[in-house]
């Protein structure tokens, strides 16, 4: 329980601030930039690094290696001193996240596709789930300010969208996009480059890309737009105190119900109460439910701004099944960014399928030796002794792969809690995930599996693995356990990110979101983010109403 | 000298390990490439087992086991039989024993040179795309919109 009567009788406090933004990922930083033009004395709390470029893979001769070591994109694997453990045993899909100033933005593959309009309307339109609170066009002005902050790559015109302009042109298809862009021709599927968040020119301080090809694990060149060089620098410019190595154990509210201000314990491990007039989360829709459940106290018995139940409920993470096609010549392998294009062919509902809502293609290059070694060792393609050396020549640099990025509905069974053991290196309980597939998604990911087999033989591939039973590629868009709504029973914030029990205290994070999409979630992260900071700054007179 | 054997190799694990790299992969005169169990590699591989270390541990045990004593010491066929024993096995510590050996088996410049890449790290000369003809999207710009425009406001 929090010590709510007595906050920070025992601890050493911290000059009060009226913003406090817990995390300094893609939403952390986007709400930040936004709110400084207030001069509201805002801080950060971070609970990771800053990473500098020289500390990235790709500047070194074990640059892949470290994909399974210190830039794991399993917090477990990974395991930094600034990391804490998640329970993910009773989950297929695992936990992928970063803790550092730029969170999630240090290791994604910068893919930057939007939700779509329909993606806001699921229940109107496919009678499942809920509708947001707010549409595709509440947010297009946010999505097309993230757009030109972050500096996005891509082309004008997609079918498959509302009209955007990204600011750069779009990353290059190369040998390996050019197979898949032939091969959805031939079978007449739409297809279009991919919206990303790399640099092709020069760009507002930022290198080009210059295919150093493991963006992932951090771009040396800083030509991926992680927040730590886009929206960090410009807010802290304009006055956004920004602590790292800062972890947040609870927020701790008044006699009012309202937010205080959190308990986070300092570099040297020394615990502290900051006191904040605001309070905004943005640690994910793991770290924040956690936080929340974390934060119950004789008021709020079940975890703050939870009189729903909601906090933790509805995790919605992409289960995202890949087929791998192996062809007759090297193509580009890791020589470039790994994401080329997306086909959207089956995104919107089409009951003949057998399941509603609907899926992105997604479309990547190869790996490096090690990572094509390893992935196919352990896929069962690549044997152990005197054909080994034949064998992997039959792979290396030959791989196509079709990612299938499926619509998660929102269940109430999948959710987030806190462990009754594990704990961080705080001693702050840790979260555990409890996750299945559900039987839509199940159905969709065999249509996607299908349609995937289907446009490799068409690019000419000669062997084809599907993906072994119950093995998803996790790729780490935590969402939905703090939902929007506008019924307090039903939902965790209000529709303009405020939480329905604690007047003072915002999420900005992909927590929020109702639905899912089919979607790699940052650019729609960072929207909502923006858009939420828009909406403090119009009501910031009778904010507390 | 005494070995903390919770956070390095024996020397007798780094024996059956060393001939167990080179049954993983063995090297090869025709494709002119080194084994894993070759020198400079297999320093790599004990430098660099990390994270790996306690899984690669439980291999070793397993591979003791199936040996039915030190598999170093065993002749050829024995050992050969012992391997592609541990090798067939699925789970963990053979999946961390794959990617010890793997991990350090790609990166050596020997290695990097018969496949024809240059031995270095990608940063900072990374690599050339070849630009696209955009042409090839003409069929695909001609079609009709798709997305659902349920809130019914002009793109």
């Amino acid at each position: 329980m929090a010590a709510a009567a007595s906050p920070h009788a025992v601890r050493p406090t911290d000059e009060m601030v009226d913003v406090l933004i817990i995390g300094s990922g893609a939403s952390g930083a986007a709400v930040a930039w936004s709110l400084a033009e207030t001069r509201m004395r805002i801080l950060c709390l971070e609970q990771g690094d800053w990473i500098k470029p020289t500390d990235f893979p790709t500047n070194g001769r074990d640059w892949e290696a470290r994909r399974f070591a210190d830039f794991d994109i399993s917090p477990n694997r990974r395991g930094r001193e600034t990391d804490y453990p998640v329970n993910d045993d009773n989950s297929p899909m695992k936990v992928a996240n970063f803790n550092g100033v730029g969170g999630g933005t240090v290791l994604y593959t910068a893919h930057f596709p939007r939700m779509h309009p329909s993606d806001f309307r699921v229940r109107t339109l496919d009678g499942v789930a809920d509708d947001w609170p707010i549409d595709y066009w509440t947010l297009e002005p946010f999505f097309a300010e993230n757009d030109r902050i972050m500096g996005i790559a891509g082309l004008a015109g997609d079918p498959s969208y509302p009209f955007h302009q990204p600011p750069m042109p779009p990353v290059s298809l190369g040998k390996t996009g050019m197979r898949y862009a032939k091969a959805l021709n031939t079978l007449g599927w739409h297809w279009w480059p991919s919206d990303i968040a790399i640099a092709t020119t020069e760009y507002e301080g930022r290198a080009k890309c210059i295919n150093l090809g493991h963006c992932t694990p951090g771009c040396a060149q800083g030509a991926k737009a992680s927040v730590d060089i886009t929206y960090w620098p410009q807010a802290i410019r304009a006055g956004v105190e920004l602590r790292t190595r800062c972890r947040v154990r609870e927020i701790v509210t008044n006699e009012h119900g309202m937010a205080a201000g959190v308990v986070y314990y300092d570099p040297s491990g020394v615990e502290r109460f900051q006191p904040a007039e605001v309070v905004i989360l943005a640690a994910n829709a793991v770290g924040t439910a956690r936080l929340l459940l974390n934060s119950a106290s004789s008021r709020f018995p079940n975890g703050l701004a939870n009189s729903s139940g909601l906090v933790g409920r509805n995790l919605m993470v992409h289960p995202w099944p890949q087929v791998y096609g192996y062809i007759d010549e090297q193509v580009d392998g890791d020589r470039a960014p790994m994401t080329v294009m997306w086909s959207k062919e089956f995104y919107e509902t089409d009951r003949s399928r057998g399941f509603i809502r609907g899926y992105t293609l997604q479309f990547a290059r190869g790996t490096g030796p090690v990572n094509e070694a390893v992935t196919s060792m352990a896929a069962g393609r690549l044997p152990w002794g005197a054909d080994h050396h034949r064998a992997f020549r039959t792979l290396f640099y030959k791989s196509l792969r079709v990612g299938v990025a499926c619509e998660d509905l929102p269940e109430a069974h999948n959710r987030v809690t806190l462990d009754p053991v594990l704990k961080d290196s705080h001693g702050i309980p840790a979260p555990r995930i409890d996750y299945t597939v559900g039987e839509n998604t199940q159905r969709m990911m065999e249509h996607g599996i299908a349609r995937s087999v289907e446009i490799l033989k068409a690019a000419g591939a000669t062997q084809i693995h599907l993906p072994p039973p119950g093995i998803l590629n996790s790729p780490g868009h935590l969402l939905g356990t703090a939902r929007m709504g506008l019924d307090p029973e039903r939902s965790v914030v209000n529709e303009r990110g405020r939480t329905h029990d604690v007047k003072n205290l915002f999420i900005v994070d992909g927590s929020i979101w109702v639905t899912s999409g089919g979607v790699n979630p940052t650019s729609t992260i960072q929207a909502l983010a923006l858009y939420i900071a828009d909406q403090i700054k119009e009501r910031i007179a009778t904010l507390f109403d | 000298m005494t070995h903390d054997a919770g956070t390095v190799l024996t020397p007798a694990e780094q024996r059956d390990l060393r001939r167990l790299a080179g049954f993983m992969v063995p090297a090869s005169a025709e494709y002119g490439m080194p084994g894993a169990d070759d020198d400079a590699i297999f320093a790599d591989i004990i430098r660099s087992l990390g994270r790996d270390l306690a899984d690669v541990k439980k291999a070793l045990g397993m591979l003791r086991e199936l040996s039915g004593g030190v598999f170093a010491d065993l002749d050829e066929a024995k050992a050969e039989a012992a391997a592609t024993a541990l090798l067939a096995r699925k789970g963990g510590p053979i999946t961390a024993l794959g990617r010890a050996v793997l991990q350090c088996y790609y990166r050596d410049d020997r290695v990097f040179i018969a496949l024809g890449l240059e031995p270095r790290p990608p940063f900072p000369k990374g690599h050339v795309l070849e630009p696209t003809d955009w042409t090839i999207l003409e069929a695909v710009r001609a079609r009709p919109r798709m997305w659902r425009d349920v809130d019914r406001r002009e793109a």
